[in-house]
């Protein structure tokens, strides 16, 4: 059973890291143009070079 | 400054004129404005890629981002560019385009509390899913000191997660105590207050059973319950605002150095306002300069524009038809007579707040029982077991199973899967309860104007004129933007026009021209020369022959003939009620095959008898757009209103009609009874998991693992039912 000492602190770190990356998704605003995201990825714009930052 | 002096290019004053933003950057230093548009035929990937490409293209934006969900550019540009530069833009390319007022949109920018409720429901669901693991090895039969070990890991994530989970129920259930009174928190609270410290206490003594997975999966399902809830009501807010924000609340104000656009809040008594054709009076006032016809549909409901010339009094919410006209403003904002009729709407005891919704009733009689069941489990198994921890166990274990779970979901649940539906028909639903007070309506009350009739008029004795009179209408009708002439303009289009020369529109009167060396008129009786008429008519003389009237009709709206058929086939007693004369409300009812109808109703008199009605025993269901429909649409146990109502009707109304066609209101009514009718199940199947369960706990025999199982398939029970709808 020592194998538990090392499986649940796992565990609990995976999760626990899933967590914290949806709370990072809440925070950058991710939420809030859903159909748009989903159909932004189908545009061919920036497809062969990252998008500027001034645009 | 410069952008305000610009005089607006459009009919509409509030297309016209330079955005709010730009009265903001008079107070700070005008760096960049900030412009929102509405895009409602927006819908696919390249539309995204088109709009934002036409709108960089300018080099004054510095940048245009679109949101496919709310259907609205956000642009960020230069403080010299407007609103109306943008729309022509986006038209361009191909899309409709409105410009939005930012600062009625201000409240949806950022859904706090919406963006709370997640952060919660994703820690507790981190913490329910790591604590099943662990249960779920002491289900199977972990025992000793492995048991202990589990347990105390359990309680490490539990306690932590529903501190800060719980805090929603821990509130709430504290106001209501403090307050004096139970609702369906303090149950709640109780039974996770309970199952925790009775589950440390347990695992200190190394005991078998501890409920920290029931504590915190009840945490879950409840969370997702309120964000349900939550989501559905905040979805019904920022729609509702988008249309508040469609209406621009600008005006035109004259001063020594010209015109200047001004915010309605801005106004003052005494200002010299310019009302151009097309636009809404912002004011009570007095006419100055100008004569013209005024649209007081939507304050009263007549369908025949009035007169208006130098010296007459016009109110807030009037509609200035033909010509430009100057108004001084004798009342403002809170004084207007607009604003006088919301008080009307104060005394209308509302039907919003009459009534109770099916889940507070169910709190009220669900939350004592939980507890004088629980207590009198603990006292009982006190009394037989003079054990102080098996009887505490056992009265956790009974507020675990009967805490109100299912009961949480029952109603949310189904709100979510109703208003989606209905709102993918056209219907926006306001308030939490609308859903149920629909459900028992058997009395639908119209209004006329604007709600059974769309408010544009059609040509109705087209026969009675030779073809060369139609043509000399048809081309004495294009002189002239009133709706009556274009009316006549459209009902003709198959005539070639007679060629009339010197065309030109007396405003307020009608319009004149020279044909064959004869002056011809078409306009007003008054002006013309005819005998008034209880109906819509334009007179047209021909030279010195006896004028001959063209009379109209409002058009009927999209699908109101269905919707009334539709009505009366579901057994619902259909009354038109109307501000209009006579004659055009009794042509209408007997179009439409509606027996009652009243006629000439003042708005008091609409709100006494929509409330005769109800006392009387019916569920009256209000459909009404004016003005003086407010009172009675806040007086009714439901109302409808369409999009294009006041802002104060949609306001007073519970549900608002999204398109053009009244067909989808049956529908409505059919949706929202077998909504209540998924919510009286759903309590049926959260009473009969209890009933099984209760028993159960009562006698001691409730392990975690029922306890666990009980709740988790009452509550996909209820939410699968729930979806059903969809």
């Amino acid at each position: 059973m020592n194998i538990l000492t090392y499986l649940i602190p796992i565990s609990l770190i995976l999760g626990g890291m899933g967590l914290l990356f949806f709370i990072f998704t809440i925070r950058s605003n991710q939420y809030d143009d859903p159909e748009g995201d989903a159909r932004r990825i189908l545009s061919g714009e920036y497809d062969d070079k990252p998008k500027p930052p001034d645009a | 400054m410069t952008a305000m002096m610009r005089p607006p290019a459009s009919a509409c004053p509030a297309c016209a004129a330079a955005p709010a933003a730009e009265k903001l950057a008079e107070y700070q230093a005008p760096t960049e404005t900030h412009i929102i548009l509405s895009l409602p035929t927006i819908h696919c990937a390249a539309c995204m890629s088109s709009v934002e490409r036409a709108l960089k293209a300018d080099a004054r934006v510095r940048s245009a981002r679109v949101n496919l969900t709310l259907k609205r550019v956000n642009i960020e540009a230069t403080p010299d560019l407007t609103a109306a530069d943008l729309v022509p833009v986006v038209e361009a390319a191909g899309f409709e385009a409105h410009e939005l007022d930012t600062t009625a949109l201000a409240a949806t920018a950022t859904d706090r509390a919406g963006r709370d409720l997640l952060m919660r429901l994703a820690v507790a669901g981190f913490a329910a899913m790591n604590v099943m693991l662990l249960s779920i090895a002491v289900w199977s039969g972990a025992a000793g000191e492995t048991r202990d070990m589990f347990h105390w890991i359990s309680a490490a994530i539990v306690l932590p997660a529903i501190a800060f989970s719980g805090q929603p129920f821990f509130r709430n259930a504290w106001t209501a105590l403090k307050a004096g009174h139970l609702n369906m928190d303090v149950p709640i609270s109780l039974a996770i207050a309970l199952a925790i410290v009775t589950s440390l206490y347990e695992t200190s003594l190394s005991g078998e059973h501890a409920y920290f997975d029931a504590a915190i999966t009840l945490t879950f399902f409840l969370l997702t319950g309120r964000y349900l809830d939550h989501r559905t009501r905040s979805v019904a807010r920022s729609a509702a605002e988008e249309l508040a924000a469609l209406e621009v609340p600008r005006a035109t104000r004259l001063t020594d150095t010209g015109e200047e656009t001004v915010a309605v809040a801005d106004l003052k008594r005494g200002d010299l306002i310019l009302v151009r054709p097309g636009g809404r009076m912002p004011v009570d006032g007095e006419i100055t300069e100008g004569t013209s016809e005024l649209d007081r549909a939507l304050l009263t409901g007549e369908t025949l524009p009035v007169l208006a010339q130098p010296g007459r009094n016009v109110s807030a919410g009037e509609v200035n038809l033909t010509s430009p006209l100057t108004v001084r403003a004798t009342a403002v904002g809170r004084d207007t007579s607009l604003h006088r009729m919301a008080d009307l709407v104060a005394i209308a005891e509302s039907g919003r707040s009459r009534y109770t919704s099916l889940a507070d009733r169910a709190a009220k009689l669900y939350a004592p029982g939980v507890h004088i069941l629980s207590a009198l489990a603990f006292l009982g198994w006190l009394a037989y077991s003079g054990d102080l921890r098996v009887a505490l166990n056992i009265a956790a274990a009974v507020l675990i199973i009967t805490c109100p779970c299912a009961l949480g979901l029952a109603v949310p649940a189904v709100t979510t899967a109703a208003s989606g539906r209905l709102f993918r028909k056209g219907l926006l639903i306001k308030d939490a309860t609308a859903l149920e007070r629909l459900a028992e309506v058997d009395t639908v009350v119209f209004d006329k104007t604007g709600t059974l009739t769309s408010g544009t008029p059609e040509l109705t004795n087209r026969n009675d004129f030779t073809s060369a009179d139609l043509a000399i209408g048809q081309a004495l009708s294009q002189g002239s933007n009133h709706p009556l002439s274009r009316a006549i303009a459209q009902a003709t289009q198959d005539i070639a026009p007679a060629e009339v020369t010197d065309l030109r529109e007396v405003p307020g009167f009608g319009t004149e021209g020279q044909w064959r060396g004869q002056t011809m008129r078409l306009g007003r009786a008054s002006w013309v020369g005819g005998t008034a008429t209880d109906q819509t008519a334009a007179w047209l003389q021909i030279g010195s022959a006896k004028p001959q009237p063209f009379l109209f009709t409002d058009r009927l709206r999209d699908g109101a003939a269905e919707a009334v058929a539709a009505l009366q086939a579901q057994g619902k007693s259909v009354i038109l009620m109307s501000g209009d004369t006579t004659s055009p409300v009794e042509t209408l009812a007997k179009r439409l095959n509606i027996t009652q109808w009243v006629a000439e109703a003042l708005p008091q008199d609409k709100a006494q008898r929509i409330q005769a009605l109800t006392d009387k025993g019916a569920k009256v269901l209000m459909i009404g757009d004016g003005l003086n429909d407010t009172a009675a649409l806040t007086a009714a146990h439901a109302s409808i209103s369409p999009a294009s109502a006041l802002d104060a009707a949609r306001v007073a109304s519970d549900i608002v009609l999204l398109g053009q066609s009244l067909a989808p209101i049956p529908d409505a009514l059919t949706t929202a009874a077998k909504a209540t009718q998924r919510i009286r199940e759903n309590f049926t199947i959260a009473t009969w998991y209890n009933i099984i369960a209760v028993p159960l706990a009562v006698a001691g025999l409730c392990s975690p693992l029922i306890a666990a199982l009980a709740m988790s398939s009452s509550s996909i029970t209820v939410s699968l039912n729930a979806l059903r709808l969809r």
